[in-house]
């Protein structure tokens, strides 16, 4: 467990080579995993989505600061895409953040989706339980919504942000399902842009309509301009209250429970991926053979994949 | 299981801010399968050693027109064996005299691309020279 170690001591090059070790999905590195897992769940994680150019990026760097001057240690997970063409991809979300490039104890990791649609990658997970176990008091996420896999991406933080900015028709984007019942705080960024308040009313608005669940805790819609750094404090201070809000209500351990049961899933269908990755080859060739002459059907065909599975 | 990527960090130190030609380069790198960081202008050296080391990469390109590169190009090579990631490999590229590249190499930037250079040289350079340990 060489690099364990490092890592719960804050070394910073351990702790950038056991991500890259888990986002190659290195054996060495998915086995150190395993422990690194048991020191994780101390840090604050705060998810912030929304669409390409909302201003994720820019209000991180803003928040970073506030952070900061708070005394709280500080990792970034920020996620962009793979080019479905090339393979290859631009992080560029770190350039928005790099004044604090000689603080110590900031940490910012960027990561390419890798083909991963929706907000949730298990290199993403990965990187959020090192930074945690690394000793960060607040680790931020930052990736682009989709929609559906925005519910999922939700799930995985303390709290969630959800970034838009005026004149997108985002009135319709917020009703689709999924935003409305997760997102904790929404920001309005691009305040100073038409139609920021008339986007304020109608996220209020559908607020009203959306059922509860969400027990005390109502969500609360802020405006922001994150190129001028306006309404970062604000900012700062909602999400801080959520987190002594899901503190004294409990709500914490509801949120942890939700998270570990979506990491229990995750890695059951990692498992189930490298099984039938591993499965003879002949025997797949035989079972379609099977399935395509009318022999068996599909879901027999998978039982007798998945059956080996078990022993 | 999932293939493995090379991932590249460019950065433009000191006080140049012209950025296009390094945006190229980027996009280049992007096109052919590399996931670059890009940590945009006006870099320290620390600013850029530190991106590198926490973003594991295996290749640092730096860009320089303002003529600064013999002091800000060797300080980053420096700081960069200074922190235990002498393995990172450094190239350079920009306004860079001929004359200037021995010293450049002396420092420990592997290679310097001049001005001119075509992409797929500085793309078949990294191809051949930037593999994963």
């Amino acid at each position: 467990m060489a690099l364990l170690n490092k890592v719960l001591q804050g070394d910073v090059q351990a702790t950038a080579k056991l991500i890259r070790g888990l986002e190659d999905d290195l054996p060495e590195a998915v086995a150190e995993l395993r422990d690194l897992y048991l020191h994780t769940g101390k840090a604050h994680i705060v998810g912030v989505s929304g669409a390409p150019g909302a201003g994720k990026s820019t209000l991180l760097g803003n928040l970073i600061g506030t952070f900061r001057k708070k005394g709280m240690t500080i990792g970034v997970v920020a996620v962009d895409p793979t080019s479905p063409l090339s393979g290859g991809a631009i992080l560029g979300d770190r350039l928005r953040m790099q004044k604090h490039g000689e603080d110590k104890d900031v940490f910012i990791r960027s990561l390419a989706s890798r083909g991963w649609k929706g907000g949730l990658s298990r290199a993403t997970v990965n990187t959020v339980h090192v930074l945690d176990a690394m000793g960060k008091d607040v680790i931020f996420v930052e990736a682009v919504g989709s929609g559906q896999g925005e519910t999922d991406f939700a799930r995985l933080a303390d709290t969630s942000v959800v970034v838009t900015v005026p004149g997108m028709g985002d009135d319709i984007q917020t009703i689709k399902a999924g935003i409305m019942e997760v997102a904790d705080i929404f920001v309005i960024n691009k305040a100073d842009r038409e139609g920021a308040e008339s986007l304020k009313l109608s996220l209020e608005a559908m607020l009203e309509m959306s059922p509860g669940g969400r027990e005390e805790w109502k969500p609360e819609i802020l405006l922001t301009t994150a190129s001028k750094d306006k309404g970062t404090d604000e900012l700062t201070e909602v999400i801080l209250r959520h987190q002594a809000f899901l503190a004294h209500s409990g709500e914490i351990e509801k949120r942890r429970r939700r998270r570990a049961e979506l990491e229990l899933t995750m890695a059951v269908e990692d498992a189930l991926r490298r099984h039938l990755a591993a499965v003879d080859g002949c025997y797949l060739e035989k079972l379609v053979d099977e399935l395509a002459a009318r022999k068996t059907d599909p879901y027999t065909a998978a039982q007798r994949v998945i059956k080996p599975a078990k022993s | 299981m999932p293939e493995r990527k090379i991932r590249v960090l460019i950065a433009k130190p000191g006080l140049d801010g012209h950025d296009r030609g390094v945006k190229i380069v980027a996009r280049a790198y992007r096109d052919a399968g590399y996931e670059v960081i890009y940590t945009g202008v006006h870099q320290t050296p620390e600013q850029i050693v530190n991106a590198a080391i926490q973003e594991d990469v295996d290749l640092v390109g730096l860009s320089c027109l303002s003529g600064a590169h013999l002091y800000l190009f060797s300080e980053v090579a420096k700081q960069l064996q200074e922190k235990g990631a002498a393995n990172v490999i450094v190239v350079g590229g920009g306004i860079i005299p001929k004359e200037d590249v021995p010293k450049l190499k002396k420092a420990g930037i592997k290679e310097v691309f001049l001005p001119g250079t075509p992409l797929a040289k500085i793309i078949g350079w990294t191809k051949e020279n930037i593999k994963l340990k």
